[in-house]
């Protein structure tokens, strides 16, 4: 190999030796051990580089692969199918953000910190809490830094989780607590309402003393809203439990933000707020404190902080810097170094393009679509939702047949349906990329296999 | 002379004749009609201050923050650890494999996807001379945090309640002592010696039924390789201690030497560093941790597999510590790490450690011998970076090496990391990766030697840098008093109407 792209001095190594003063580059690792140089190549499947061309070759078989679906599909989970503006992907682009590092220079990364400090701007404002940080990885770790942080306050052990919480938040949050030998307690919901169970709740916080925080997750996992969830974060109060609550960032423009119910720490995706799927990663974490001293110096994570330069000119710098794992070691909030930097900028933009009225607009329109939807296909015989609390984006229903025979039937058809909950059950999610027409396409096939089925 | 630019550019939240603009349309279905039920007492109260502005207005407000940052293709940055390599743009048309796909879809639908992820297993197990990889984590600290609690849990199945002590080396990485303290572990530091490397004597008196593994980068944070690494193996697997790797510093060896061939049981991966993905000023980031022996039981689940030519994402190892991301990693990253490696291929990745390693000791070359600075602990090769010390400098002249890391930028190169590792004052961490020509190594090794000799002249200048960037040297005080510490815009906003007090 004499020549690439990416290896500029491949032509160069003899003269660039002789000015260290070694006549082999295998000079430069005379300490490692003989036994353990590895004195062959790699054996990888690609042996000699491949030109661009066929690197995406290679790809495209790949893509050609994959199944390309009739329509968006009606997923959620966790993250949903939206709309990307273009603008959005063409900012995230722009190659002085996208092939940058963490802002340890101010000076030369003034944009790249106005940018962040916007993302926590904007969405300080959507979730009416002060202080946000630069971002977390996902949703589920965002709730695990969260309790984490709680732990760390109030040093009790065991955290209230709701038993209709998203499943993969829950793993996630298991996983990270381990370490700290923590204890997950789940508090029951109402197999009618889909809601909580309020005095259930009420009853486990008061009914040990190493209760540390409480999560609530609003609208919860089968896309129902909590209706009382002001007596629980005051009973939390009561009891000095730091209350969390997760949220669908898009919801927040028609219901209350966290803000408004006085939690102590909100966490969230920003992944509906201009990021594509990307089979699920990235996304990226959302946490928001109160204005409280304690809960700041105990957030994980960077955070740009507005200041001046020596010339009194405004500026921005990553702040509270004693927090972190550099400065302090064993002692940090977190070990988090590398975060979602530039999915939180995606998020500024998206915020920035869509305004207010936009947000509250789209929020709309996915209420409206997502109620059509379920309306259409209860209106299919047997077909009903279990819960009578009202939702955003996702709802649960209920099949009079196995729901895999539907699944596999809408697959052949190239639609992709909710997910399978149990034998019968499944939750679907409908947004802005769902057109009266899709939505129809699919409640026609769902009517077909069940009409089908029963008959025969 | 190089200037970077310098717009007065408000906050998004300032523009004027922000109102009644939107900068792009919703969809509507108008066929559809529904009325919204939410009961009254779960409305929001008032609209958020989000700003109305047009396309335009924001399309060019963020153009204008990317003017005022800087990244590799702005030009050289050899931050120290960090891995700043050129990401070829290849990257991105391929990224698109993954980014209209969710990831609860079937598995039949996703079969492309699955077979780059199985792939990268593969690939990666080998490069690392590991058994077995996993990409469930964002990063390299989540990979940190997911291979100490194999540890914990490999320890706790063996019911050893009383081993709590997690051994790191005292140039180590914040990281490791952070991921180790959120494991539930005491730390404990293993001191360098004068070599700038472990200290075996240190290691061998503290290593004990209570050890439960040791956390170390090989090379290590000093741009040093541990030669005695496989002394180091035997004394930690003496008590069945486990030996971590941290990947970050991997790019100096790749393809030259393995850490499962130096005898360490858990690694973890940053992809973002060691295989050109960009960095997004500061993420996203890709991790893989990867496991040999029986720790492959432990990694974080799921992972791909192969079953009658069909490819499923639900492996779950019989002892997994579980999910550490919701889903299974920033796979748009890993399919961007897939197509760097394609792109340099076995030939290539094997070229990786020896030309970086290369770079950094030809930059030392140009620099040993530099007046005020010096090149602490041993004159071995470095390997993917080098520390200078500039404490003869401060002492001298009274310029430090924030100073020189400050006039740097006015030169249009981004600075090197500096005060760290700990071990060394005024610490200067360069690594040049692969990707710079030799011609910029020259110039940005002239530009030290400059500013060092400014330094015994007129050292007042380069306390005046920068002034070529965007702004001036910050005011950190401010930034981070209770009295005037600024995280958000609302903060301002609610401070300057008195609604808001000093950060208690």
């Amino acid at each position: 190999m004499d020549m690439h792209p990416w290896l500029p001095n491949l032509a160069h190594i003899k003269e660039m030796l002789q000015a260290i003063g070694v006549h082999d580059i295998y000079d430069l690792f005379s300490d490692v051990p003989n036994e353990i140089l590895l004195r062959r190549e790699l054996n990888l499947p690609y042996k000699e580089p491949l030109s661009e061309y066929e690197i995406t070759l290679r790809l495209n078989e790949l893509k050609n692969k994959s199944m390309k679906l009739l329509m968006s599909p009606f997923i959620g989970g966790g993250v949903c199918p939206h709309y990307v503006p273009e603008a959005v992907k063409f900012i995230i682009s722009r190659s002085e953000f996208y092939t940058s590092y963490t802002p340890y220079q101010p000076e030369i990364s003034q944009g790249l910190l106005q940018a962040l400090f916007e993302y926590q701007s904007l969405i300080a404002e959507l979730l009416e809490m002060e202080v946000v940080n630069a971002s977390l990885y996902d949703w589920g770790s965002a709730l695990a830094e969260a309790v984490m942080m709680a732990n760390r306050i109030n040093k009790r052990s065991t955290v209230l989780v709701p038993e209709n919480m998203n499943p993969y938040h829950k793993e996630v949050l298991k996983t990270w607590v381990y370490g700290k030998g923590m204890k997950i307690v789940e508090i029951p919901y109402n197999a009618n309402s889909g809601q909580l169970d309020y005095e259930k709740a009420k009853e486990m916080l008061s009914s040990s003393k190493d209760i540390s925080s409480v999560y609530i997750q609003q609208p919860n996992y089968y896309g129902v809203f909590e209706e009382n969830v002001e007596e629980i974060i005051e009973y939390a109060k009561r009891n000095n439990v730091i209350t969390i609550m997760g949220v669908n960032p898009l919801s927040l423009s028609l219901i209350k933000p966290p803000g408004e119910y006085g939690v102590d720490i909100a966490v969230s995706d920003g992944q509906e707020l201009g990021l594509p799927l990307n089979y699920g990663g990235p996304l990226v974490g959302i946490m928001a404190v109160r204005w409280d001293g304690q809960l700041v110096r105990q957030m994980p994570g960077r955070i740009v902080g507005l200041t001046k330069d020596t010339n009194g000119n405004r500026a921005f710098t990553l702040i509270l810097q004693t927090r972190e794992q550099f400065a302090r070691r064993e002692k940090a909030t977190s070990n988090i170094t590398t975060n979602e930097a530039l999915m939180a900028i995606a998020n500024a933009v998206y915020l920035s393009l869509l305004g207010k009225r936009g947000l509250r607009e789209l929020a709309e329109e996915i209420y409206k679509r997502s109620h059509y939807a379920k309306e259409q296909l209860e209106k299919i015989d047997g077909v009903l939702s279990p819960f009578k609390g009202d939702f955003f984006e996702e709802f649960l229903l209920k099949f009079p047949i196995d729901y895999s025979l539907i699944h596999s039937h809408l697959l052949k058809k190239k639609i992709h349906g909710g997910i399978k909950i149990n034998r019968n059950e499944a939750l679907f999610c409908v947004t802005e990329v769902h057109t009266k027409q899709m939505i129809d396409t699919l409640v026609n096939e769902v009517r077909e296999v069940i009409e089908n089925v029963e008959a025969s | 002379m190089w200037r970077q630019a310098k717009w007065d550019e408000p906050l998004i939240m300032e523009y004027k004749g922000n109102g009644g603009r939107i900068g792009t349309l919703i969809p509507h279905e108008k066929e559809i009609e529904i009325k919204l039920r939410i009961p009254e007492r779960l409305k929001r109260s008032k609209e958020p201050e989000i700003p109305e502005l047009s396309e335009l207005e924001v399309v060019r407000h963020f153009i204008r923050l990317s003017q005022m940052s800087f990244g590799v293709d702005t030009g050289f940055m050899p931050l120290g650890s960090c891995t700043m390599k050129y990401n070829p743009k290849v990257e991105e048309k391929t990224s698109e494999l993954v980014s209209e796909y969710h990831p609860l879809q079937d598995f039949d639908t996703v079969q492309g996807i699955l077979e780059m992820i199985y792939e990268m297993q593969n690939m990666l197990a080998e490069i690392t001379g590991m058994d077995q990889c996993s990409l469930q984590v964002p990063a390299g600290a989540a990979g940190e945090l997911a291979g100490v609690l194999m540890i914990k849990k490999y320890h706790e199945d063996k019911n050893r309640k009383n081993r709590d002590e997690m051994l790191v080396a005292d140039s180590a990485h914040g990281t490791n002592p952070a991921s180790a303290a959120m494991a539930g572990y005491k730390v404990i530091y293993i001191r360098t010696n004068k070599d700038g490397l472990v200290d075996i004597d240190v290691l061998r008196e503290v290593t004990s039924e209570k050890t439960v593994g040791f956390m170390l980068t090989n090379p290590n944070t000093l741009g040093l390789f541990e030669s005695d690494i496989l002394e180091i193996s035997k004394i930690l697997h003496r008590v069945d201690a486990k030996l971590y790797y941290d990947g970050a510093n991997l790019n100096g060896i790749l393809g030259v030497v393995r850490p499962g061939d130096m005898g360490f049981d858990v690694v973890h991966l940053n992809l973002h560093k060691t295989f050109g993905v960009p960095h997004g000023g500061g993420g996203p980031g890709a991790g893989a941790i990867c496991a040999k022996g029986e720790m492959v039981d432990y990694l974080p689940y799921p992972l791909v597999q192969k079953k009658d030519g069909k490819f499923t994402l639900d492996y779950i190892p019989s002892k997994s510590i579980g999910k550490i991301a919701t889903f299974y990693g920033n796979i748009a990253n890993v399919v961007r790490a897939y197509s760097y490696i394609l792109g340099l291929g076995s030939k290539g990745i094997s070229m990786i450690g020896k030309l970086s390693t290369l770079a950094t000791n030809y930059l030392i070359s140009k620099l040993k011998g530099v007046r005020g600075l010096s090149l602490p602990y041993s004159d071995r090769p470095r390997k993917h970076e080098v520390v200078f010390s500039a404490k003869q400098l401060l002492n001298e002249t009274g310029i430090s090496a924030n100073d020189i890391a400050k006039t740097l930028l006015d030169r249009g190169f981004y600075a090197p990391t500096i005060y760290f590792p700990p071990n060394v004052e005024e610490a200067l961490m360069i690594e040049p990766t692969e990707t710079e020509p030799k011609e910029v190594l020259d110039k940005y090794a002239d530009a030290i030697r400059q500013i060092v000799e400014e330094a015994y002249k007129n050292p007042q200048l380069l306390l005046n840098s920068p002034s070529n960037t965007s702004v001036g040297r910050i005011d950190q005080v401010t930034a981070n008093h209770p009295s005037s510490v600024t995280p958000t815009y609302r903060v301002y906003r609610l401070r300057s109407e008195g609604k808001i007090s000093i950060l208690k």
